[in-house]
């Protein structure tokens, strides 16, 4: 073996007419520099240079390639730039609203007392006091957190039980008859109705029912089903089609009558689905503020009775904190309160995200040896 | 602990689609009866209309009589889940319930029906139906970890296991190996001829080897063509099937010159 046949080559020939590997960095460079060139002309802000600089990388790196790799390659590289465009782009407002929502909300959640006390006693005076001496900011969320709580709780209370029922008649008893598919109609224009109009509708039953004037956290609970009940139907129902035939006729084969086999085999199979299911239904409603404005109304004071009187919830304590400043000379530390109230309403909304998934991880079912 | 089964002049219907047409046979306790045929020629249909698991599809229905020994199935007042209680069924795909464990799943029949039972009566029942079942030694160390982890093998075993704990009369098998490799499917069938000394035995086979090697009658079911009904052509010991068929559709399939 003295020499070898093959000829010592820099490059394959099959990777010939190919760009580098470090073409897109050198583009990207190139184009954030001939970005910020352009902007220093027009005025430099970082939103627009991050456009113009996309634009550019887009165009000179498909330019490039098409010159070097040829058409097909050069369409491949247009569409990566659309796609992972169109991702940034749609990231850029959760992330502009994290942000903001951080930036303003901290301070509120700070304060002390802010997460215990409530609006009772809260006037004007103190917040003109905050602003011009610059004592702590009074007043807090707790009526409202505790609240939008009972609110939902006693929402989900009602929709769980209809949705779930209704969702195993449709899979289990429907038999896609004339009733199931009138069920399945109606739950889909429940689906699409406007949250105001459920508020409207709890307020108006229960005026006729109990009272005119009622307004209450249980008033608003009935508004709330009301749009969570279409959702926890629809999302359990695909959780319970989803269990294989083959486990509800092992069940039958068994001697087992048809509900035990729905409670026992078929429920627990699906329970994952259906309880990450109603988490983000929950999701859904807890943000809900036109239907607790017309039904439970608002209130500054503590009200841990769902049954009776006014009551405060975040979203609305956030929409009259913004709208009806405390102090109408000095909203500051009202402001401060409302994004205070968003932060935690977000948090709320991530932890019912983060429980779904938890949920739906510890009631899968198990596998392994 | 066994009983026979008698078909008279069974019609299965889905809804207004003749299935299979007019069938009697007689199923003999104590012995394995195996169903050969083309597919889509009404064998598992069949089967299914034994132990009334037929009628859970929408519009199913039958007409005709079958006598668990001499008991009519079909008969008015008749609950079909006490006709399941009696005769079990083993399925194409094993189908153990993914959120139960091992010992849980052989355990269904009698945890699901809320009947009472002490821990020292479960564990026997536990292990007399995994031993029946040929499974014992292979889980006797991992019975509470979930069904689903087990081979397909070990998880059709396993439902055999669950289909004779709640002690029935007849077992129906609807392919049960036709899923399974062959080594799974010869500790199947080894299983099979266990089982006949206690239990009556229906299985639906597309093997014909395997009908030849496991049963001891064997009846065979043919289509005219698409759209027709499925009929029982021929039944008999299986040595005279096999061997010296009366009817030359069943010799022509049993030799392999179509199907």
């Amino acid at each position: 073996m003295t020499s070898t046949l093959t000829p010592v080559r820099k490059r394959s020939a099959l990777t010939k007419g190919q760009l580098p590997k470090y073409a897109p960095y050198v583009v990207l460079a190139l184009a954030l520099i001939v970005g910020a060139a352009i902007l220093a002309l027009v005025g430099f802000n970082a939103f627009g240079w991050g456009i113009v600089s996309a634009i550019l990388f887009a165009i000179g790196l498909v330019s490039w390639s098409a010159a070097v790799e040829g058409s097909r390659r050069a369409k491949d590289k247009l569409a990566t730039c659309l796609v992972v465009g169109s991702f940034l782009v749609a990231l850029l407002p959760l992330f502009s609203v994290i942000w903001t929502v951080l930036v303003n909300g901290v301070p509120g959640l700070l304060t002390p007392g802010f997460l215990t006390n409530s609006m009772n006693g809260v006037t004007g005076v103190f917040d003109t006091r905050a602003v011009e001496q610059g004592t702590p900011v009074l007043g807090g969320i707790y009526h409202a957190l505790l609240g939008t709580v009972q609110i939902t709780l006693l929402a989900t209370i009602i929709s769980v039980p209809v949705g779930l029922l209704t969702a195993i008649y449709l899979v289990e008893y429907g038999d896609d008859g004339r009733l199931a598919r009138a069920i399945t109609f109606f739950v889909d224009v429940m689906t699409g109705i406007p949250s105001i109009v459920a508020g409207l509708f709890a307020a108006a039953f229960f005026f006729a029912v109990v009272g005119p004037g009622t307004k209450t956290g249980a008033v608003a609970a009935v508004a709330l089903s009301v749009l969570m009940i279409p959702v926890v139907v629809r999302s359990s129902e695909e959780m319970l089609k989803i269990v294989p035939n083959e486990l509800r006729e092992a069940a039958y084969a068994l001697g087992v009558r048809k509900w035990r086999t729905i409670v026992k085999v078929v429920i627990p199979t699906a329970i994952s689905g259906i309880a990450s299911g109603v988490t983000l239904a929950i999701a859904r409603v807890i943000g809900e503020t036109a239907p607790i404005l017309v039904t439970a109304g608002f209130a500054t004071s503590i009200n841990s009775n769902v049954f009776s009187g006014w009551m405060a919830s975040l979203p609305t304590f956030i929409y009259t904190q913004i709208l009806n400043p405390t102090s109408p000379a000095n909203p500051d530390p009202s402001s401060q309160r409302a994004w205070g109230a968003a932060l935690v309403l977000i948090i709320l909304v991530m932890i019912l995200n983060l429980g779904a998934r938890l949920i739906a991880r510890v009631f899968a079912p198990k596998t392994g040896r | 602990m066994s009983k026979r089964i008698d078909v008279k002049d069974l019609n299965v219907y889905y809804g207004d689609f003749l299935a299979v047409e007019d069938v009697t046979i007689n199923i003999e306790a104590k012995s394995v009866t195996a169903f050969i045929g083309p597919s889509g020629c009404g064998k598992s249909t069949f089967l299914r209309t034994l132990n009334r698991m037929h009628e859970v599809l929408p519009g199913a229905r039958v007409e005709g009589e079958v006598l668990l020994d001499g008991d009519n199935l079909y008969g008015t007042g008749v609950d079909p889940v006490t006709v399941r209680s009696q005769i079990g069924m083993v399925f194409q795909r094993p189908n153990p319930f993914p959120t139960m464990s091992i010992r849980d799943n052989v355990l269904a029949g009698v945890k699901l029906n809320n009947k009472k039972i002490s821990k020292g009566e479960a564990d026997v029942l536990v292990e007399r139906s995994l031993k029946g079942a040929n499974l014992w030694n292979e889980v006797k160390d991992r019975l509470d970890k979930p069904g689903s982890g087990l081979s397909g093998g070990q998880q059709q075993r396993l439902c055999i296991a669950r289909a004779i704990a709640v002690e029935p009369q007849v077992i129906l098998m609807d392919e049960p190996c036709s899923a399974l490799d062959p080594i799974s499917t010869l500790a199947i069938e080894d299983l099979i001829n266990e089982l006949k000394d206690q239990y009556t035995v229906v299985i639906v086979t597309h093997n014909m080897q395997q009908a030849a090697r496991v049963s001891d009658r064997t009846a065979f079911f043919n289509i005219a063509g698409t759209g027709k009904p499925g009929k029982l052509i021929e039944v008999g010991d299986t040595h005279t099937i096999f061997s010296n068929p009366t009817q030359k559709a069943t010799e022509d399939y049993v030799s392999g010159r179509f199907g």
